[in-house]
């Protein structure tokens, strides 16, 4: 995937070489128009959709476009939203109703093409190559902005390009309810000027790294020499680099093409801060049985593990380390990130929220090189017990069985990570 | 809601009962509006079927503009529910 991303990708029609026309198109403050959808009494004040405030998650996931206004912004807690705009109505997420709208949105876009790629519940790509010519794209991305207005009743906003990267960018630079053409002529003038940060896959640590060579803006990160960026960044500095150029050639998936899965993970704000490895320890059997769960779910087992801490300033960092023997064994999953967690936090200031995720995933069919130092029956017999669990869970609810352990801490136990976790982030790239 | 007046307003969103027909082609013709008081009202004819929203009682789904009598109006169908818009 990521060495392809020189080649030029034209689409040949009878001898002649056609770009790609590829729309990203972007539910404009997804959750929070859906609830003004179904609110029409709150459609002029500033609302937020907060994660749940009794439960802790009280970061605001969604605004309107009032809200905005008032510099509330996604991510913040609610008490900071509400200290900027004393009048924020704040409601509760409703994850199926937005499920049902992202449904319904995506069905308007299968009309346009097959090739429509979901980008977590607000966004998709859509390959219209073929449906409409450089010339007729706008027109088309406006059809289908203006479809799903009358439809649904919420706005997009959609950009317009020959890759995949510059459609994205188009649709976040005018918003809301507007269309974005990024196309091989206006690039240079109007994409080089936007800053690096605003480039997918560009996040803080690396818009730092790239500030120290004065490289601010995707233009610059253009121009850079891509040795220089593979020194500083690793493999990434070249793909980023040919992102800047507009030389992304990654292809938008079929609808349905279910990219191959490259790690499972979970992770929780808890009820209450973490103080100590008790804490962490009780969290971390609940996250690596969810876990463990779904690996098995899905035939899976992890060689490593990777484990996410946030403290409660906000500082957050990822530690992984690699497992003896493929897993799917929660109590296994469960000792690494302990063993992790121990090597890397000295307590100095609580947790907040804690991540647990099993990586470079191998199928279960794949031979288990059997250990003379492990009692191999033992692990067998532990991973029919999981099994055992696993079933009493759906059959009975998932508060039906629980490790004794979680019973230390009525408050922190108040979690069910498999179930609450609907919407699951997705990665850029289909395979490596 | 509070007006001001201390009068509450009702809900824009008025769920009723309808009476349908299933086609073999697999449409869904409504042939009769039960309103909320129990009346039920026959629907003379369906002037339009579309997807839509409704930003006035707030929903989206499929919009049927039927005509009762003399008055046209908009009946929508969102999943397995219907509703139509209040006129307050």
């Amino acid at each position: 995937m990521i060495f392809s991303c020189w080649e030029y990708i034209i689409v040949s029609q009878g001898g002649e070489r056609v770009d790609r026309t590829i729309f990203h198109i972007d539910i404009n403050g997804c959750y929070a128009s859906i609830e003004c959808l179904h609110h029409p009494e709150l459609r002029d004040k500033p609302v937020a959709v907060g994660g749940d405030v009794e439960a802790r998650h009280g970061i605001i996931l969604a605004k309107n476009e009032v809200a905005k206004r008032y510099a509330v912004k996604t991510g913040e807690a609610i008490w900071q939203a509400r200290q900027k705009c004393p009048k924020l109505v704040v409601l509760p997420p409703h994850f199926e109703l937005y499920l049902r709208f992202s449904k319904l949105a995506r069905r308007i876009f299968l009309d346009y093409s097959d090739k429509v790629e979901p980008f977590g519940i607000d966004e998709a790509w859509v390959d219209v190559t073929g449906t409409a010519g450089a010339a007729g794209a706008e027109r088309l991305a406006n059809e289908v902005r203006q479809r799903v207005k009358s439809e649904l009743g919420v706005t997009v906003s959609v950009g317009v390009s020959f890759n995949k990267v510059f459609a994205k960018l188009g649709s976040d630079y005018k918003k809301p309810d507007a269309v974005t053409v990024f196309s091989r002529d206006n690039y240079r003038e109007k994409v080089w000027p936007l800053p690096a940060s605003d480039l997918l896959y560009v996040g803080p640590a690396t818009t730092r790294k790239l500030r120290d060579y004065n490289i601010n803006t995707i233009g610059d990160l253009a121009q850079a020499p891509v040795s220089l960026l593979e020194r500083r960044l690793g493999k990434w500095g070249f793909v980023l680099h040919a992102f800047a150029n507009g030389l992304d050639s990654e292809p938008v998936a079929a609808f349905g093409e279910d990219s191959p899965v490259k790690s499972v993970g979970n992770s929780t704000t808890t009820p209450r801060d973490l103080y100590n490895e008790r804490d962490a320890s009780i969290i971390f059997y609940m996250l690596s049985e969810s876990v463990a769960a779904r690996l098995r779910e899905q035939g899976f087992r992890a060689t490593g593990v990777q484990i996410s801490l946030r403290d409660n300033t906000l500082y957050t960092f990822e530690r992984q380390t690699g497992l003896e023997r493929p897993t799917a064994l929660s109590s296994e999953l469960h000792a690494a990130a302990m063993k992790l967690i121990a090597g890397n936090y000295s307590w100095g200031v609580p947790l907040r929220s804690i991540g647990l995720r099993a990586i470079d995933l191998v199928p279960d069919s794949v031979p288990d090189q059997l250990s003379l130092f492990e009692d191999q029956g033992r692990r067998e017999r532990q991973e029919r017990l999981e099994r055992a669990v696993d079933d009493i869970r759906r059959r009975f609810g998932h508060y039906a069985i629980g490790r004794a352990v979680t019973t230390l801490d009525d408050t922190l136990r108040n979690i069910n990570p498999k179930e609450d976790h609907v919407i699951h982030p997705v990665g850029y790239f289909k395979a490596v | 809601m509070e007006d001001g007046i201390n009068n509450v307003k009702p809900d824009p969103k008025v769920y009723v009962g309808v009476r349908a027909e299933f086609t073999p082609e697999g449409r869904i013709l409504p042939r009769s509006v039960i309103w909320e008081d129990g009346r039920e009202y026959q629907v003379d004819r369906i002037l339009d079927v579309r997807r839509a929203a409704s930003l006035k009682a707030g929903g989206a789904g499929i919009r049927y503009t039927i005509r009762i009598g003399a008055v046209r109006t908009f009946l929508f169908l969102e999943e397995d529910r219907w509703f139509v818009e209040r006129k307050i």
